[in-house]
């Protein structure tokens, strides 16, 4: 309760600060304190802008009104960023940390010449040039913590003008845009609408599922604290249109940052009046109530969701009954992620016309990635529907990290979507496309692999990853993705046996068959697209007791070259099982029977001699 | 009242007619087909996990849980199929991997769903070697015994307890492959957070959870099934008395006895160790002077009936009465009514459960 208050009272005594306009000298500063720019240092960097400022006495608060903190803008690679704009003129620094602040306020704010050696460089530019940002474009630009920030770019006229039509006409309207699901299934929003709007009930819920657990996704982070109105918006939408009056938000606790940003949006928009009784004096009334989760990968599946929110532990059940039918206390319900709810205002506000020209055939609209692995510039990226991967990684990803490396496969979908070989490297990201090659959207993970990568270890990652996930219901999930992990491990330590390629596909196809819930069912799906495309590596672990990428640990076999050994002896002072025999003035030599493979002399050896 | 909607649904090629919101699995019954199954019990909600159910439907996919879904009309179901029966081989194997597998001296050999199927399926342990749970065995109460290696996670056992029971002594707890049923913070059982009313023994499909008192003693086809009413309260629950050599060893209760159908309480199902006391009383006693005397019932009703009649004479019908107890069944509970009534020619009737 105490911790409401303080929420509201943060909400009500905050300075009415201006989204992205300047002051009367036409100066405003941007940081971004997204949860990447936190990590970075941000908040240091904007204190000490305002302290900076404040020292040099620019005229009155000067730094509370000029300095703007915004959520994260996508390239995380080069946190922190902070914007300059003077008189409307934009210059944005990288890399910026406490010390080099004083500069930029003596040079570019008092003497108006921008630190060039500071500044973004051309690859700043192509990571945005070809990305077409409709829910990112305010995210690195208004402050998440100011609902006039929000009004001013056009906020809740979306959910004014929805309130306005009737809730037929709203549900029309993003049918047509062709808005599909960005949770993972690609179910159409409005279909799903028109389902629950159907079933009858006086009580009806809308659910925003925040709970994103795939490993390095954080779409859904940076879109709320980023813009978290935007996602209110889309729910108030959403609840009007299939006459829901309370909407929960299932945010995963690990996202603090998040999780107050909306409870300050929420606490905003309920003292204006867009939450709570009678919204836009319509007769509509909506609440929104935040639940949060414990920690559980299964609560992103919708019925494990609802089963988590009436406080049971957070297991799916079978489908039918569907949500839309039977959801959250028995009542019809809609559950919508982040992302497709945060579309919608600028759907209702644009039209379904507008939003459906962008994207492909089936697939509307842009979709967010987190970009991450061997690849240049990592981050958060938003990109039309239809685009080709190869745009993706080597346009707006810069290509790969190391120069000397190449593209091997990309995974996209998180641990439950497939491996894409390099040879695919053209085709569109689209639901379909992805779906034929034995991947999925899911939510929007996008990991980049170089030729460093072992498939088959990646493959165990991501197994190990469902297996500790999986909430025990049903035997293929809990006990398969067991047997198949310490399948992959035995590989992986050469002790597979030939039989076993065989026995994964047989075991993986079952256990997508009989799965009960979407987790199992696409468990086995990094290990059987990695089988489809790079059966050959699993094969030369299996036979040949080779790890071609040099990954796994247990495969290596070090040898010292004794063509370029300069019989230093680092290798064998560091080596902790003895195995290597070395005496002053003679090459080293490892005895394969002691050694540990750990790698210490690889590391230690100064002339790259032990291969 | 919405329509009655039929629905004619094809099994295997056997039509049956549905009336209700049936599920696959029970119009499957009504067919006179039988779908394996392990985590099904017809006193709980269905529950779709241990995935044997599944079954083939025409014009869908993949194989849905018989258990789970509902029948539409003109469905056309395929109970088993080469596909069917290789994930069914394969999930049966799955949980045999983790599964101690040591029947020749299980509790529930004969009686397990579990061994049944790896019978039907001709399937043993040996496809997914790897890691098996070594768990200790629990006997932290005088009335459950809990092997945690050989529970296959039915869930039963917390359904019925939370479902049926709601007593909530139990859940899933843990994730992944170490999820198991466990109490709170994994206590022991005691009378904090348990009522020991075996409910959970009795829906197991294997031998994890076994009633303590009965183990070592006897394997249910050793025993004798004696269907009798529950002497401890008028409820009139019908359990068997499990019988070996003349002595009760434990006491179950079938699905198909009308008033509880398997339902039992602590009592009825543990209280029965009175049958073998040396301390029952087992004829009528008399009291003579500071002491009793064994009597026989004959003595025993004519003394009775002289001092009622004797009462009768010097006061009235309406100075005796009938005063009955709880315990005893409905009828028995009728017919002391009667008794008055129709003997003492009054209504001076009366029951402990009323107070």
């Amino acid at each position: 309760m105490a911790e409401k208050k303080k929420i509201k009272a943060k909400a009500k005594t905050k300075p009415s600060s201006k989204a992205g306009g300047a002051d009367e000298k036409g100066l405003t500063i941007r940081v971004c304190l997204g949860t990447g720019g936190l990590a970075a240092g941000s908040q240091e960097v904007i204190d000490t802008f305002r302290s900076e400022l404040h020292a040099r006495g620019l005229g009155a608060d000067v730094e509370k009104k000029c300095v703007n903190k915004t959520g994260c803008r996508g390239f995380c690679a080069k946190d922190v960023l902070v914007d300059v704009i003077i008189d409307g003129n934009l210059s944005t620094y990288q890399f910026v940390n406490p010390e080099k602040v004083g500069r930029i306020v003596e040079d570019h704010i008092i003497n108006g010449k921008p630190v060039e050696e500071w500044l973004v460089g051309p690859e700043y530019h192509t990571f945005h040039d070809k990305q077409t940002k409709i829910l990112l474009k305010q995210c690195g630009q208004i402050d998440p913590e100011d609902i006039n920030a929000y009004i001013e770019i056009g906020g809740y006229e979306g959910a004014k003008k929805a309130i306005s039509l009737t809730e037929f006409e709203v549900i029309e309207e993003v049918k047509k845009s062709g808005l599909r699901g960005r949770g993972g299934a690609g179910f159409l929003t409005g279909l799903k609408w028109e389902f629950c709007s159907m079933s009858r009930s006086e009580t009806k819920y809308i659910i925003c599922n925040a709970d994103e657990g795939d490993p390095g996704a954080f779409m859904d982070r940076s879109v709320i604290e980023g813009n978290p109105h935007s996602v209110i918006e889309g729910m108030i939408i959403g609840g009007y249109a299939i006459g829901a009056g309370i909407g929960y938000i299932y945010i995963r606790a690990e996202y603090p940052l998040a999780i107050e940003r909306l409870k300050i949006a929420i606490a905003e928009a309920t003292d204006k009046g867009f939450l709570g009784k009678n919204i836009f004096k319509s007769g509509f009334d909506f609440d929104i109530r935040i639940k949060e989760g414990a920690g559980a990968f299964i609560c992103g599946e919708e019925t494990a969701l609802i089963a988590s929110i009436e406080g049971k532990r957070g297991m799916p059940r079978s489908k039918p009954p569907f949500p839309v039918n039977k959801g959250l206390r028995g009542k019809p319900t809609v559950i919508n992620n982040v992302e497709t709810l945060a579309n919608l205002p600028t759907i209702i506000t644009k039209g379904a016309k507008w939003f459906s020209s962008i994207g492909s055939e089936q697939s509307k609209g842009t979709k967010v990635f987190a970009l991450t692995g061997n690849i240049r510039n990592t981050g958060l990226i938003e990109v039309p529907m239809g685009i080709s991967l190869k745009e993706i990684i080597y346009d707006i990803g810069g290509g790969m990290e190391k120069k000397n490396r190449e593209l091997k496969a990309v995974q996209t979908g998180g641990p439950s979507g497939g491996c894409i070989p390099a040879s695919h490297i053209d085709m569109p990201v689209d639901y379909e496309s992805l779906m034929r090659i034995g991947s999925m959207m899911g939510s929007g993970g996008m990991v980049v692999m170089d030729n460093a990568t072992c498939m088959v270890d990646m493959a165990k990652f991501f197994i190990s990853f469902t297996q500790n996930e999986s909430c025990g219901k049903c035997v293929p999930c809990r006990i398969g993705t067991k047997r198949m992990l310490e399948i992959l491990t035995r590989i992986t330590e050469g002790n597979g046996k030939e039989e076993d390629i065989d026995l994964l596909i047989e075991l993986g196809t079952d256990i997508k068959l009989s799965s009960l819930c979407g987790l199992g069912q696409s468990a086995p799906n990094p290990i059987l697209s990695t089988i489809n495309f790079f059966r050959e590596e699993y094969e030369s672990h299996i036979k040949k007791g080779i790890c071609p990428a040099g990954v796994c640990k247990a495969l290596r076999q070090y040898v010292v070259d004794t063509t370029s050994c300069k019989m230093c002896g680092k290798c064998a002072r560091v080596c902790p099982s003895g195995a290597i025999i070395w005496l002053p003035k003679q090459k080293a030599f490892i005895y394969k029977s002691k050694c540990i493979k750990c790698g210490a002399c690889f590391d230690a050896c100064p002339f790259k001699s032990i291969t | 009242m919405p329509e009655k909607k039929i629905k004619k649904v094809k099994i295997d090629g056997t039509e049956v007619v549905c009336e209700r919101d049936e599920t696959i699995l029970e119009a499957a019954k009504k067919a006179g087909v039988e779908i394996p199954t392990l985590c099904h019990d017809d006193r709980l909600e269905p529950y779709g996990g241990c995935r044997l159910c599944i079954v083939q439907v025409k014009g869908v996919g993949r194989p849905l849980p018989a258990c789970t879904t509902p029948v539409t009309n003109n469905m056309e179901v395929c109970t088993e199929n080469e596909a069917i029966t290789r994930i069914r081989k394969n999930l049966i194997s799955l949980l045999l991997s983790n599964h101690p597998n040591d029947c020749m001296r299980c509790e529930k050999t004969g009686d397990c769903a579990l061994q049944d199927l790896a019978y039907k399926y001709e399937v043993d342990s040996s496809r997914f070697k790897g890691e098996q749970w070594d768990l200790p065995i629990r006997e932290d109460n005088p009335f459950i015994t809990y092997e945690p290696n050989k529970c296959i996670l039915c869930g039963r056992c917390v359904r019925i307890c939370n479902e049926v029971v709601m007593a909530g002594t139990i859940d899933l707890v843990g994730r992944g492959f170490n999820s198991m049923p466990d109490t709170a913070f994994r206590k022991p059982r005691s009378l904090d957070n348990c009522e020991f009313c075996g409910q959970c023994v009795s829906t197991c499909p294997t031998g994890a959870l076994t009633d303590r008192k009965g183990r070592g003693k006897g394997r249910s086809y050793d025993m004798t099934k004696v269907r009798t009413t529950c002497s401890y309260c008028g409820t009139g629950c019908n359990f068997d008395l499990n019988v070996k050599k003349g002595k009760v060893i434990k006491v179950t209760s079938a699905y198909d006895t009308p008033v509880n159908h398997g339902n039992l309480c602590i009592k009825g199902r543990y209280g029965y160790d009175f049958i073998h006391s040396a301390d029952r009383i087992k004829t009528p006693l008399i009291r003579r002077g500071d002491s009793f005397y064994e009597a026989t019932w004959d003595e025993a009703i004519d003394l009775i009936a002289d001092k009622f009649t004797g009462l009768i004479k010097k006061y009235g019908n309406k100075s005796v009465g009938a005063f009955s107890s709880s315990r005893c069944t409905n009828e028995e509970n009728f017919l002391i009514a009667k008794f008055a009534r129709t003997v003492f020619k009054n209504n001076n009737v009366d029951n402990c459960a009323r107070v």
